[in-house]
């Protein structure tokens, strides 16, 4: 019980972020976080998107036509990035919680694939937007 | 090993639960959702109200945000404890953003049920 009462006077963590290095999957995780972040600094904007979208047709032909300016396909872009970077990092985080996944070769094996497929998927639907 | 149980106080462990049920919400909602969108020949005004006229849809559509909002307020603790030291900063942070969620309830209620 030495440990649990160590480990609780430590805590919360504070972390100096400059001096870390990072394997495959550390990187994964770090974009995991960074990408959560931006998703939720991103809810009022997808909110109000999903708001004009519905209300009416004006609303949605509105929204169509300004989602149609480079800099803001630029921008959504970047938000879907954030979402399958997010999503299938996620799914990678639960399927090692449930023992799908294990050992370090499936933890660099399934990074890879992570980062990977939501760059390609970025790539293919960012043309289809485009 | 430690005997902790999930359903007992509260060891984090309830949290960490929580994000991950969040998140199969949430995965199971996207795939329905995009799986839709990809066997519509043309996605236009009309298709997109047909798919939330339904309360069904609706429902399914405001559980899925409220499983986000409280997935992402547990996310954004998570980073706020990680680097926010300041004890007062901290609280003005994580009442900011418990308030902005709480609102997007409110609105997300109004644009499915189009108040
Ligand atoms: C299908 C969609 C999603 C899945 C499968 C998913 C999955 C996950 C999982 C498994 C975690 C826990 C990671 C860990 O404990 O290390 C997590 C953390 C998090 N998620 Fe999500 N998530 C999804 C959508 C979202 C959305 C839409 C947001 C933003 C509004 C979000 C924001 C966050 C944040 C901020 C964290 C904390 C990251 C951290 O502590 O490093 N997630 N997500």
């Amino acid at each position: 019980m030495v440990v649990e009462k160590d480990m609780n006077k430590t805590r919360p963590k504070h972390l100096a972020l400059h001096k870390i290095k990072l394997p495959l999957a550390g990187y994964v995780s770090i974009l995991h976080r960074v990408s959560g972040a931006i998703l939720f600094l991103a809810l009022p904007l997808l909110l109000a998107m999903l708001d004009q979208s519905l209300r009416s047709i004006e609303t949605f032909t509105n929204l169509a036509e300004y989602l149609d300016h480079a800099l803001v396909k630029l921008a959504l872009i970047g938000m879907l990035w954030a979402f399958l970077h997010h999503f299938f990092a996620g799914l990678r985080y639960l399927a090692i919680d449930l023992h799908l996944l294990h050992g370090l070769s499936g933890a660099r094996a399934s990074s890879r694939w992570v980062l990977a497929v939501s760059l390609a998927l970025t790539v293919v639907m960012g043309v289809k937007l485009w | 090993m430690v005997n902790r149980i999930v359903t007992g106080a509260h060891y984090g462990l309830r949290d960490w639960l929580a994000q991950r049920v969040t998140a199969a919400v949430m995965a199971v909602y996207v795939s329905a959702v995009a799986g839709w969108a990809l066997l519509q020949p043309a996605l236009g005004y009309d298709v997109w109200t047909e798919l939330f006229s339904g309360n069904m849809m609706r429902s399914f559509s405001l559980l899925f945000l409220l499983s986000l909002f409280y997935h992402a307020w547990i996310g954004v603790r998570d980073i706020v404890m990680d680097y926010v030291k300041p004890a007062s900063v901290r609280l003005l942070i994580h009442v900011s953003v418990i308030l902005a969620l709480i609102l997007y309830v409110i609105w997300a209620v109004q644009i499915l049920w189009g108040l």
